[in-house]
């Protein structure tokens, strides 16, 4: 169970000029502008769900996963996942969570994919019978196979999310979000990626918040969809609640980002 | 415990699959160590009663530095922690039940390690049957060789203790550019890097060996040719042990700080 009350997050985004004198004088003085990337945020998410999480650039998305994922911390509002307050029980509340940010690595580069695996069933302090469930059911369903015995620098992109998924989900996590998992994913990669994810939440009821921009994304695997635009959440229902008819499910979604004057 | 085992692992094997890297380092730290002592016999022709050292002690002293040049070099950061910060890798560490600052200490003391060890073999040996006063005396007793080892191991943990906070300090100022120049420059200076501290004027001496700079290196390489009396020995491993615990508890209290003000931009 995820609740978020009336959280507001804004950024202080720091100037600079260039120079070593300037990157002296900012340890002890810096400009900074304010922005407001959250404003009075609030849902619940019950065990199980599987939302997809949507809005333009810059609205917010990443945002809400980083408080939700205990990495940042909220300037005021109320955060609780399973009953941990994120940030304040980051060590606690992390190992019950799984992340994949699409566009960030978590794999050691200049490792075989399976070194790194065997890193994080350390650091995760993962029983061996359980790790080795896990990995044999995740290399089956994704296909690593000869993968795991890459550096990951030298896999394809679509190869290295496989991993990428398969690695934050080795501690079997009752949570997982996944931040554009499918970003420069090829047609077969995203398919895989998608029936991956679905299976993951019919077999083990877990709960998977994607953000994405890629609307089939949604299609294929949200049953629940909340929009947010500059900071607010503006709209949270199913598919079928911006689907009027048959239209095509992108052109609706600019349209409803237009009405909602988010667009940018 | 056992996580940041597996870390210093990690870091440790991959740290040993640099041979060229190691290759070459071992050829510039002959270069520099010859060029070293050819400066100082120089002076010493001059008089060799004006120096705080004998010939063979600094040379000893020389050797043993260009051995572990890669536990005590101050200039040898990780990039990798400066890239996770700049560039928000740091993200995904934070998602992990581990300690952020222990496990960058593990790192550094893996990566530090890992040189040293591939390169202080070569070095130590032939420096050793270099002819007296130019190569690398014994230690001046089985008790000083003991001590050399515990400062030597108490001066790299001050030595990665004091790299934290440099890296702890980019969280906050975002571009580790200037926090490195002014420290690694002021490091090889104040650790004893560029010539033996005994060899600065008294009074300057006597405010830098109560520095944390004095902690690192210079202890363990003093020690070990005996050119340190008992009392002083004792004041500096007493030094050693205080500035490790303060500046160890110092970074992680930064530390602390810079995770709960953490801001991983963009994406």
């Amino acid at each position: 169970m995820i609740t978020m009350e009336h959280v507001c997050k804004s950024y202080r985004i720091a100037k600079r000029n260039a120079g070593f004198r300037e990157a002296c004088r900012s340890l002890f003085h810096r400009e900074t502008e304010e922005i407001q990337a959250l404003k009075d945020v609030s849902f619940t998410i019950r065990d199980g769900e599987m939302v997809g999480y949507i809005g333009p650039n810059g609205a917010g998305k990443s945002s809400t996963i980083k408080i939700l994922s205990g990495i940042l911390t909220p300037d005021s509002g109320t955060v609780l996942v399973d009953g941990r307050v994120p940030h304040r029980d980051r060590i606690a509340h992390v190992k019950e969570i799984g992340v994949v940010f699409g566009q960030r690595s978590q794999l050691w580069w200049d490792v075989p994919v399976i070194d790194s695996f065997e890193l994080l069933k350390d650091i995760y302090t993962i029983p061996d019978n359980i790790y080795k469930k896990n990995l044999e059911e995740l290399t089956e369903l994704l296909n690593l196979g000869e993968l795991l015995r890459s550096p990951t620098r030298q896999l394809s992109l679509g190869q290295r999310m496989r991993c990428e998924i398969a690695a934050s989900l080795l501690h079997s996590p009752r949570i997982l979000f996944l931040d554009e998992p499918t970003i420069g994913l090829d047609a077969v990669s995203k398919l895989a990626v998608r029936e991956f994810i679905r299976r993951q939440n019919q077999l083990h009821k877990t709960t998977v918040i994607l953000t994405t921009h890629d609307m089939q994304d949604i299609e294929a695997l949200a049953s629940r969809i909340i929009l947010i635009g500059k900071g607010h959440i503006l709209m949270d229902g199913t598919l079928e609640d911006i689907r009027r008819g048959g239209e095509n499910i992108d052109e609706t979604v600019a349209e409803l980002y237009r009405s909602y004057d988010i667009a940018n | 415990m056992k996580k940041y085992l597996s870390f210093f692992r990690l870091r440790f094997v991959l740290g040993l699959q640099y041979r060229v890297a190691a290759l070459a380092g071992i050829a510039t730290q002959f270069a520099w160590g010859f060029m070293e002592i050819m400066i100082f016999t120089a002076f010493y022709r001059a008089d060799a009663d004006a120096f705080p050292m004998s010939l063979s002690a600094t040379s000893s002293y020389i050797w043993l530095q260009q051995a572990f040049l890669a536990l005590f070099a101050a200039w040898m950061m990780d990039n990798e922690i400066f890239d996770s910060i700049i560039n928000g890798g740091i993200a995904y560490e934070l998602c992990r039940p581990i300690d952020i600052y222990n496990m960058w200490f593990c790192r550094n003391a893996a990566n530090r390690l890992a040189r040293a060890v591939l390169r202080c073999m070569p070095i130590l040996l032939v420096a050793a049957f270099l002819p007296e006063p130019y190569g690398l005396a014994a230690p001046a007793s089985a008790g000083h060789f003991l001590l050399f080892l515990v400062t030597l191991v108490l001066g790299f943990a001050m030595t990665v203790s004091f790299c934290m906070l440099i890296y702890v300090m980019t969280f906050f100022t975002i571009s580790p550019q200037g926090l490195r120049i002014l420290f690694t420059s002021a490091l090889e200076f104040l650790t004893g890097g560029v010539i033996p501290l005994p060899f600065f004027p008294d009074n300057v001496r006597q405010v830098m060996e109560l520095l944390p700079f004095a902690a690192m290196q210079n202890v363990a390489l003093r020690i070990y040719s005996g050119s340190m009396s008992g009392s002083e020995m004792l004041k500096a491993v007493t030094l050693q042990l205080f500035w490790l615990t303060a500046v160890t508890a110092a970074g992680k209290m930064l530390c602390r700080m810079a995770v709960r003000r953490v801001v991983v931009q963009g994406g």
